[in-house]
């Protein structure tokens, strides 16, 4: 286990927000999904770094940035596994593991190409059926989709 | 919003469909009322479909409402690029109920969620036509005189027909064995056959259109097995003509047996079979009629007297 060079890692910030436990192959998706390219705090980006859980991992730290819920609700579906770690004082004040909505809101596209929401100027919208496997059924067409197969808007 | 509207069948509880089948069987005792006096109806027909079109307003005319709509959308402003959106709120404004096909899967459900309006769904592409169902489940009703203890047997193209697999989600309310007919690339969606197995619901999955199977049946639904829906045309061609009924197969089958088929047909119910008193299907349309009163009736809250 790596978990003094974690804590040492976290340590090293004094306020702000680690996400750790992102899968490798979604990290830069979480880092544009939340917002970071347009930060101007300083950004921390580890990928491929060694996971006992994900066997390959990716964690971001951003200094004297707190994200709201639904900014962070948003990397619930590239990655569930992801933990939150808020900083302040160099103290880790919250652990949280981020959770998917109930309903993802206009985050996704339907890849149903007949759906209304490909079609409309209008918000798309997902009913989550399965947290686990992250499956989602669009709330209009209710085609399904999970994984790897899930489009971003 | 959308309480009021007939978005999709799985929307219908069983009480609900219960109460539609009680309301289709008074109409059809008294299809010619006023209860629909000084209503507006629209029916917008974003893609063409005559049968629907005209099944639906004949149940508005003979219950004495009025309807505006289109049958054409390139006559609209649809046409010069206006949103769903726009026109039902616009058509909202004017209608007591908006009957809608659309070639879009979901448009129903948008609809019902833009205007205060009730929405019936009319067809949304592959997606959900719950009047065909409902004039399903009424024609199952009306022949067996329950909904209970059947055996239903679904032919032919089980896996992009969108009535069967409505029908089944339908029926799975009720105590109904199924028997799933069709070939390998037409077969029952996977998905289905786990709600099946979820569910309880009983089910037999035949490769062949056989005596056994037909006379086992209280109900035989029929569908068009069509050419372009199989990617292997040699497969099509050795398939295409296995689940034909022709009247000699009926000669032992249940004297109760009704043959159901969603129209049109092509050459899956030889003409034959149009004599025998088992076939069904051209009722089974007439009985749309009275399956979409009723349906006008819920959305508008109209009681009837039964």
């Amino acid at each position: 286990m790596s978990t003094d060079k974690k804590e040492l890692a976290v340590a090293a910030l004094r306020n702000g927000t680690v996400i750790d436990h992102i899968p490798s192959k979604a990290l830069f998706k979480a880092v544009d999904l939340l917002g970071i390219s347009r930060l101007d705090k300083s950004v921390t980006i580890g990928c491929n770094l060694q996971s006992s859980r994900l066997g390959s991992k990716g964690i971001i730290k951003v200094a004297d940035t707190f994200f709201a819920q639904e900014v962070i609700n948003r990397i619930a579906i590239i990655a569930p596994s992801a933990v939150i770690n808020t900083i302040k004082d160099f103290e880790v004040v919250s652990k949280e593991q981020v959770e998917l909505p109930s309903e993802v809101v206009d985050l996704v596209v339907c890849n149903n190409p007949k759906c209304i929401t490909r079609n409309e100027p209008m918000r798309s919208r997902f009913e989550v059926i399965d947290r686990e496997n992250v499956t989602l059924k669009c709330c209009y067409c209710e085609h399904e989709v999970n994984g790897d197969m899930i489009n971003l808007k | 919003m959308e309480k009021n509207s007939i978005v999709s069948i799985n929307d219908i509880s069983k009480e609900e469909i219960l109460e539609l089948l009680k309301t289709a069987a008074y109409f059809e005792e008294h299809p010619n009322q006023k209860i629909l006096d000084g209503k507006v109806i629209a029916t917008l027909f974003f893609e063409p479909s005559t049968r629907t079109r005209l099944s639906f307003e004949t149940a508005v005319n003979r219950l004495g409402g009025r309807i505006i709509g289109f049958s054409d959308p390139a006559a609209t402003s649809t046409s010069k690029g206006e949103t769903l959106k726009d026109t039902i709120i616009m058509v909202g404004n004017y209608a007591d109920v908006i009957i809608m096909r659309h070639y879009l899967e979901g448009a129903a459900k948008y609809a019902s969620e833009v205007t205060d309006t009730p929405i019936i769904n009319a067809g949304d592409g592959a997606h959900q036509h719950p009047s065909q169902t409902m004039l399903d489940l009424y024609s199952i009703y009306k022949t067996q005189g329950s909904l209970d203890n059947l055996t239903v047997t679904m032919v032919g193209d089980l896996k992009y027909g969108r009535t069967v697999h409505s029908l089944l989600m339908a029926l799975s309310h009720f105590n109904v064995k199924f028997q799933f007919v069709a070939c390998d690339e037409l077969r029952m969606p996977e998905e289905f056959r786990t709600f099946c197995d979820r569910n309880g619901i009983q089910y037999t999955e035949h490769r062949e259109f056989s005596a056994e199977v037909i006379n086992s049946s209280d109900i035989l639904y029929m569908t068009r097995v069509q050419r372009e829906r199989f990617t292997d045309l040699m497969e099509y061609e050795r398939v295409k003509d296995l689940y034909n009924l022709h009247n000699a197969m009926l000669a032992d089958s249940k004297p109760n047996l009704r043959i159901l088929h969603p129209l049109p047909r092509v050459n899956e119910i030889d003409q034959d079979v149009d004599d025998n008193p088992k076939a069904y299907y051209f009722q089974q349309a007439k009985n749309g009629l009275y399956a979409r009163q009723a349906m006008i009736c819920k959305v508008l809250g109209i009681k009837v007297n039964q």
